[in-house]
């Protein structure tokens, strides 16, 4: 009994009971989310923020931090809708250009040991100025097999959250169970160790952007096609929600210490956090201060949980 | 026999009595419409949903329709006010009437409501996607009005001063055009000069009398509104006789306008859009609702105010607001009927 309640396993838990919670109390509220429909509609624009929150889980993870995600996913839906759709492979050079710009920035900051938020701010004036010139004014159109892939009505379960399931379980098994993946969350957590023993970190840094730029595009696209189109200004949002994702998942400042399966739990909890608002009626004025009242609770609730473990 | 004749007849003239007034309210008085709006930070939009509040309050105790709730996201984002109309669909609204954030980013959550079957009326900032009703605003006709009311009061034209808005915006390229067709089409004016005062009085004032020493004698001043106050105001202290400044609904313009009305005759015109056409999209959302045919684009009727209204119009606008109007079900039908 004791070590089903031990803090680790509280810890562990928190992100899921948080999100469990916050659904009970939507369905009580509003019925009518109890349903394959209901459930669609409320989390399908979770999906490019859980994609969002993974890019921004790998730049955490190597202690540094993104500020220009929400404007590099602006751009990357700008170009979905525009190139993508009208020359693929002009859109197909693009994307892969900005992942390997991403990449660079990685070195960039590594090479010249720059902090990452004052680059990182400086690009996302970049890439939504980038945005505005590929698409001047709100338009373009999503390209049909992104649209049909993310309008798919499986049978039983509802898209978004096999979705989530997929990109939660794919992230966790490269991350925390391959070789692979314990070198790239080592060189957050103990940098001058993994130096020592022979790994370059300046690869893992551009490895670590590289994967951060693929997840970006990936949330992008898939923005686009619960969108239809796309406007330079779509994603802005995405920045700090990206963020307290991570973060509401069990995700901390420090390198290395990151958890894939709670960054997507978090990315949704904190979609559906809005929703549960506006399902209680709650002048807006006050809905901002209320989200960030619920990411309070849930992270006074870990300090609460880490203290009892360091009393121990 | 005779007096169940007489109650049979008394029986069908109150039927039919009742028919313009409440026939076409009773099949949406179960019907609930919500307003997704994506900004409430400025004088027209908190104008806007006091106007919605207004009209719908009293729609829904005579028992038009069961609910008109407004919501507003707490962010002007395009992905907040995507998962707001999507969590209204889920609260089983009729019919939502938007502001939108964006002409097409919103166009995936619109199209989810329209397969839901749920009417989608949108209004000022418009969306762009198949299903839904537009009610827009022809701005370019409203540029060319006012040339077109120039011309009216100048017969022998003259050279004009052109006062635009925020440059880059839409709306400022939009009334521009249209104010350059007038030109060109009535053929006896010349726009001399163009200065940005983007819509707000003090910058038009720096502009205007920046420009005014290098500009020949000018007969009319065309504007966007917000702007003409501040445009009198450079022309005073310059000295010049003053021109026809067509002014633009605000409290100061329309003030500035009634003094000189009482003290020289003065005589101009006054053009905008009332925040109150989110009360004309209620209506048509609750005239399609009630199965009326009604086009996919509608336009916003202009809030024109004359010489022999403005006293009328002036007591009706507070101080530092815009000149509002709310609508009704017959402007509704009006605006449709034009449509068709």
């Amino acid at each position: 009994m004791s070590a089903l309640l031990s803090p680790r396993v509280l810890r562990g838990l928190l992100p899921p009971l948080s999100l469990a919670a916050l659904l009970i109390a939507i369905f009580w509220l509003q019925p009518r989310t109890m349903s394959y429909f209901g459930l669609n509609l409320l989390l399908n624009l979770a999906v490019p923020i859980a994609l969002a929150t993974i890019a921004q889980m790998f730049i955490l993870c190597v202690n540094e931090l993104d500020l220009s995600i929400g404007g590099f996913v602006s751009l990357v839906a700008c170009i979905t809708a525009t190139w993508l759709h009208d020359t693929p492979l002009l859109g197909i050079a693009a994307l892969v250009g900005l992942i390997v710009a991403y990449a660079l920035l990685g070195a960039l900051i590594h090479i010249r040991n720059l902090p990452s938020i004052v680059v990182t701010l400086g690009m996302s004036f970049v890439w939504l100025g980038l945005a505005v010139l590929v698409l001047p004014t709100p338009g373009g159109k999503a390209p049909e097999y992104i649209r049909s892939l993310m309008t798919l009505k499986p049978s039983l379960v509802p898209f978004p959250i096999i979705a989530s399931v997929v990109i939660a379980g794919v992230v966790h098994l490269f991350l925390m169970r391959s070789a692979v993946g314990t070198v790239l969350r080592g060189a957050g957590g103990n940098p001058r160790s993994l130096e020592r023993a022979g790994w370059s970190l300046l690869k893992i840094k551009m490895s670590m952007f590289a994967l951060a730029g693929f997840f970006g595009v990936l949330s992008g696209m898939a923005l686009v096609g619960l969108t239809t189109s796309a406007d330079a200004n779509i994603a802005l949002r995405y920045t700090l929600l990206s963020i307290a994702g991570v973060i509401l998942g069990g995700g901390e400042f420090v390198g290395g210490r990151v958890s894939p399966i709670g960054a997507v739990i978090g990315a949704m909890t904190l979609a559906l956090a809005g929703s549960f608002l506006s399902f209680l009626r709650l002048n807006p004025d006050w809905q901002i201060g209320a989200q960030g009242a619920i990411l309070i609770v849930v992270l006074a609730l870990r300090v609460l949980i880490s203290r009892s473990e360091a009393k121990r | 026999m005779r007096t169940f004749t007489k109650a049979a007849l008394l029986a069908t003239v109150a039927a039919v009595a009742a028919l313009p007034g409440q026939g076409a309210w009773a099949d949406t008085s179960g019907k609930r419409i919500a307003l997704s709006n994506n900004y409430a930070g400025n004088s027209w939009r908190q104008a806007m949903l006091r106007s919605w509040d207004k009209v719908t309050s009293q729609a829904v105790s005579d028992g038009v329709v069961a609910a008109a709730d407004a919501f507003t996201t707490a962010e002007n984002q395009v992905t907040e006010q995507a998962a707001q109309i999507q969590n209204l669909i889920l609260q089983g609204y009729d019919a939502i009437v938007i502001n939108a954030a964006s002409p097409e980013g919103l166009n995936g959550a619109v199209q989810e409501a329209c397969d839901a079957g749920v009417t989608v009326v949108s209004f000022d900032g418009i969306v762009t996607a198949e299903c839904a009703w537009r009610i827009a605003v022809d701005f370019k006709q409203m540029g060319k009005d006012e040339v077109l009311y120039l011309a009216d009061r100048l017969p022998e034209g003259g050279n004009l001063l052109e006062i635009r808005g925020l440059a880059g915006v839409f709306v400022d390229d939009e009334i521009s055009a249209g104010i350059h067709e007038g030109v060109a089409e009535t053929g006896k004016f010349e726009v001399v000069g163009s200065v940005h005062g983007n819509w707000a009085q003090d910058v038009a004032q720096k502009a205007v009398a920046g420009i005014l020493p290098s500009l020949p004698e000018i007969v009319g001043v065309v504007t966007q509104g917000g702007d003409g106050y501040g445009a009198a105001q450079a022309i005073a202290a310059s000295g010049r006789d003053m021109p026809i400044i067509v002014m633009g609904n605000r409290h100061d313009e329309l003030t500035w306008w009634k003094e000189q009305k009482d003290a020289n005759g003065y005589e101009t015109m006054s053009v905008s859009i009332a925040p109150g056409v989110s009360t004309l999209a209620f209506w048509v959302a609750q005239q399609i609702l009630d199965g009326a045919d009604v086009p996919k684009d509608l336009t916003v009727p202009f809030l024109r105010i004359d010489q022999d209204n403005l006293e009328e119009n002036l007591a009706n606008t507070e101080p530092g607001g815009v000149a509002n109007v709310e609508y009704s079900l017959g402007d509704a039908q009006g605006v449709i009927a034009g449509a068709m």
